[in-house]
């Protein structure tokens, strides 16, 4: 089922005498695609937990409407709206067994939608296959592990069979590797259910990694929405393109002059004429430098870590902006680095120049 | 679009039920506290009434136009109320240092000090905690009589100035704090006893006033012992002053001094409840939950 | 090592010394006590060893009036202050505004004088000729015709006695159902909800099991307390509670001990022995039961 996000609006009042409101989303417009898996991004308190709720229908908007299909939602309650949510924490009452947790959702059913006991079963077990976890359904969840309880929090929200399917932080209480297993096992999930899934996280790997489409936001405001891969290349501002990528892009100050680039003193390359000249931030990729020995950024060389396959690259310029630059090269180049001085060159479009008033990408 | 009037009825429907439960809410909760204030309004009410105006309304008033505080001035002086505040002061001040002395040592050296026997010893004291105080206190009542100090403020404390649950709570406290602070002030020549008053005790301080606060509310209620342990007047706490006055006090039944009295030995522990509310509340929540 | 032993018991001699004098020692003396037959306190002589106290007590017709007066207090009072503490905390932890003024409002008589207060509640039921009292007055508002709280009927004044009873008892249920509530994680609500639970079901399902270890950690201690009433009793109606009909257990104890009827040490015992019995035997079976019902 798609989904549309029309101006919605979340104001907060302050808390405390003379508090300022809290925006926590600000004119959110967005329809997601029927079916797809949406990455919502962006730092703590960026307002991507209000939106998930609001999607949910545990808040209101206060401005703007929320259609789920043709219908609008916007001020029915959570428990009308069928969808199922994953809590970060799971949320899996501790005094019932898995299978009691998962039924416990289809014991609400009223009407004609009431189940046997049976068919509840029936229907609970389905969604633990699902997940794999068939086996674990007369544990209590204190005897099961971080990743145990997270499948059984989502086999809890498959199994009403939801419309739309909400993941707060799925991965956050998570160890490292189990991680990277369950958020394949999320994509897997989605995939073979094909219901229209959203979650949230400030991990931004994760987002990319099996998302179709990222929301990036910050203080309740949506920056960019696209492709991963699309975001990544082409951020709409700064903030986009150094809150996306491991290791972050690389930003030195700079400017526009004369046709030209400049990294301070160097001059990166030629620009097309109608570039306005000025102030500007230019963001490098870590995969944006090639090591040439007269390449135009002269940078100072702190020191090399090599990672098997690539190697990355430790330097100094008195343009740049943050501790130290990192770039990661192919490591069969290692033997063309010496001294205390490395020169690169940069591939254009790994370039993104921002301007430095409103931060804003520049097209040049 | 017939669903979106449905939806927007199930909305409306539950944002009125809901306001609807919260009215039900505020009424019940406001007719608890009426059902806990009243008492409080009547006895203040009764307090400044005149002795006649009280006995003249057939029908009791819900306010006093002329108010008087007689009372008060009889209830300080046909009765000796001056005395039991004092004694019940004294006898919470003396009750409380002393248990404060004798279970903070005992919650040291069974949270620091390693002995033989220390964890046969602190079972023995756990057990005692099960140990009703009514199966205890009619030896003591023979104890304290034979000793000859019925009617002294010794008989009075000496019974309550231990308390296992007390010294069960502070050693748990102390144990949570860090032992390479005590190993840190063995190494720096530190004796224990400074180590346990400029250490241990400040940082322990929280625990320390709850059990402070909780002994004081015991104490300035306290009745059975001290009726049991004095009969004489001039012993008597608020309790036992208060139950003399209703027995035989004013030389006539006079409710609106009984009151004045009812209402004066309320007044501290009001007061001291509502500068510290939080504190005590708090406090009594977490003794609470841990018995 | 040697010198640390010794230390560490000149630490735990005041503690001893008193716990020993004043709880080991009575303890293991109320049970010689309470075999003592004919003991008299004035010579401290005794007859002979047996169990003619126990039967004394279980036969003395006060006992068995405070006995009954016990049970039905304790029968009546626990239920009904753990569900309306229970029904409070629930309307506390479903409001924000002025939530900490009912909070403190509330917890009020936790700080008050027993017997003081009571002084109050007996005057506001008590009915003399010059008045029938204000409780009388709000019932007459009903068309019910004047009771006499104080000295009437046998209901009446147990009315009065488990009403004053709840009334002290409150604030400390109270208290500690609104920490437990506070502590149940939001997250398991919204989850009930986003799931279409009907609050009827989300309490019965996931709050009170939620809460249940605190619920009976308040049913075992109000079981406790109240089979060791008596200073309510004693502010009500005064301290001869036999007359009144009103005498508990522990009131039984105390006035074999002392006062009018007192001088009687090993009756008081038999008695204090048997209230002990008691108070151990509905809490096993509320610790059974607990194992039953309680997710811990």
């Amino acid at each position: 089922m798609k989904i549309l996000l029309e101006n919605v609006t979340k104001i907060f009042p302050g808390r405390g005498k003379g508090a300022k409101e809290v925006r926590a989303v600000d004119k959110f417009n967005f329809e997601i695609p029927d079916g797809k898996l949406i990455g919502l991004l962006g730092p703590s308190g960026c307002g991507k937990s209000t939106t998930l709720n609001l999607l949910s229908g545990l808040l209101q908007p206060t401005e703007g409407k929320i259609f789920f299909g043709e219908d609008e939602v916007t001020n029915l309650p959570a428990e009308h709206r069928g969808v199922g949510l994953v809590f970060q924490n799971y949320a899996l009452y501790p005094h019932l067994t898995v299978l009691q947790n998962i039924t416990f959702p289809l014991e609400n059913l009223k009407g004609d939608a009431k189940l046997t006991k049976e068919e509840r079963v029936k229907r609970a077990t389905e969604a633990a296959k699902l997940v794999q976890i068939e086996n674990l359904m007369d544990r209590k969840p204190g005897e099961l592990s971080g990743g145990q309880q997270q499948r059984v929090a989502i086999a809890r929200a498959l199994v009403k069979m939801p419309k739309v399917l909400l993941l707060d932080e799925p991965l956050s209480n998570l160890d490292a590797r189990l991680r990277l297993q369950t958020r394949e096992e999320i994509r897997r999930i989605q995939k073979e259910t094909g219901i229209t899934t959203i979650f949230v996280t400030h991990d931004q790997e994760e987002a990319m990694s099996i998302s179709d489409m990222i929301v990036v936001m910050k203080d309740g405001l949506v920056h960019q929405i696209g492709k991963p891969q699309e975001v990544y290349d082409n951020p709409t501002n700064l903030f986009v393109a150094k809150f996306l990528g491991t290791p972050p892009i690389n930003v030195f100050a700079g400017r526009i002059q004369n046709g030209a680039l400049y990294v301070g003193e160097d001059k990166l390359f030629d620009v097309s004429a109608d570039a306005k000249p000025g102030d500007v931030y230019v963001g490098i990729r870590p995969e944006g430098f090639v090591l040439q020995a007269d390449g135009p950024l002269h940078c100072s060389l702190s020191r090399v870590e090599v990672m098997g396959r690539d190697m990355s690259v430790v330097a100094g310029h008195p343009a740049f902006l943050d501790a130290s630059i990192r770039a990661i090269i192919a490591s069969e180049n290692l033997a063309e680095i010496s001294g205390d001085a490395v020169n690169f060159d940069v591939k254009p479009g790994k370039v993104l120049v921002f301007d430095k008033e409103t931060e804003e990408r520049m097209y040049i | 679009m017939k669903s979106l009037t449905d939806y927007e009825k199930i909305g409306r429907n539950k944002r009125r039920r809901q306001a609807a439960g919260k009215t039900v809410t505020y009424v019940l909760l406001s007719l608890w506290a009426v059902i806990v204030l009243f008492p409080f309004y009547w006895m203040i009410l009764c307090s400044v009434k005149s002795y006649s105006a009280y006995n003249s309304e057939y029908i009791p008033k819900f306010f006093t136009l002329s108010p008087t505080f007689q009372n008060y001035v009889d209830a300080f002086t046909a009765v000796p109320l001056a005395k039991y505040f004092a004694n019940t002061i004294i006898f919470t001040l003396a009750t409380t240092a002393l248990m404060l002395v004798v279970i903070v040592l005992a919650a040291f050296a069974f949270a620091r000090l390693e002995f033989k026997g220390k964890n046969l010893l602190f079972t023995l004291f756990l057990a005692l905690m099960m140990i009703p105080n009514e199966l205890v206190i009619i030896t003591n009542f023979v104890t304290i009589t034979n000793w000859d100090m019925r009617n002294t403020f010794m008989g009075l404390i000496l019974p309550s100035v231990t308390s296992v649950f007390y010294i069960y709570l502070l050693k748990e406290n102390f144990e949570q704090v860090p032992e390479e602070l005590y190993k840190a002030a063995k190494v720096d020549g530190t004796s224990d006893l400074k180590y346990l008053c400029k250490v241990l005790l400040p940082i322990c301080k929280p625990t320390v006033t709850t059990i402070t606060i909780l002994k004081v509310i015991e104490c300035w209620n306290s009745y059975v012992w001290p009726r049991l342990i004095t009969d004489d007047e001039n012993y008597f706490l608020v309790s036992n002053g208060i139950q003399e006055i209703r027995e035989n006090g004013f030389g006539r039944e006079n409710i609106p001094a009984m009151m004045a009295a009812v209402v004066v030995i309320s007044v501290p522990l009001i007061i001291l409840f509502l500068i510290f509310h939080k504190k005590i509340m708090e406090g009594v929540s977490r003794g609470g939950t841990k018995g | 090592m040697e010198k640390n032993n010794l230390k560490a018991w000149l630490y735990l001699l005041p503690a001893i010394l008193f716990l020993g004098v004043f709880m080991v020692y009575p303890l293991i003396d109320v049970f010689v006590y309470s075999f003592e037959e004919g003991y008299n306190s004035a010579s401290q002589t005794f007859f002979g060893i047996g169990t003619y106290n126990y039967s004394y007590v279980l036969r003395d017709p006060y006992f068995l009036q405070a006995l009954k007066n016990t049970f039905i207090l304790v029968i009546i009072t626990v239920p009904l202050s753990t569900g309306i503490a229970l029904l409070i905390s629930l309307g506390l932890s479903s409001i924000q505004k002025v939530r900490e003024w009912y909070q403190t409002i509330f917890f009020l008589p936790y700080v008050t004088n027993t017997l003081a207060v009571g002084l109050v509640f007996m005057i506001l039921f008590k009915k003399t000729p010059y008045s029938d009292g204000l409780m009388n007055l709000l019932l007459g508002l009903f068309g019910v015709s004047p009771i006499d709280f104080m000295d009437g009927p046998y209901w009446a004044k147990m009315f009065v006695l488990c009403f004053y009873t709840v009334w002290v008892v409150m604030p400390f249920k109270i208290l500690i159902l609104t920490s437990a509530l506070a502590s149940v994680n939001e997250d398991y609500y919204k989850a009930a909800k986003v799931d279409g639970t009907s609050a009827f079901r989300t309490f019965g399902r996931i709050t009170l099991p939620m809460i249940s270890p605190m619920l009976f950690y308040l049913i075992i201690t109000g079981f406790i307390g109240a089979f060791k009433a008596y200073s309510d009793a004693v502010a009500l109606f005064g301290t001869n509670l036999n007359a009144a009909e009103m005498n508990t257990i522990v009131g039984y104890i105390y006035d074999m001990l002392y006062g009018n009827s007192g001088g009687y040490p090993s009756y008081a015992s038999a008695a204090a022995i048997i209230l002990f019995v008691i108070v151990l035997t509905i809490t096993c079976i509320n610790l059974l039961l607990s194992k039953k019902y309680v997710h811990y």
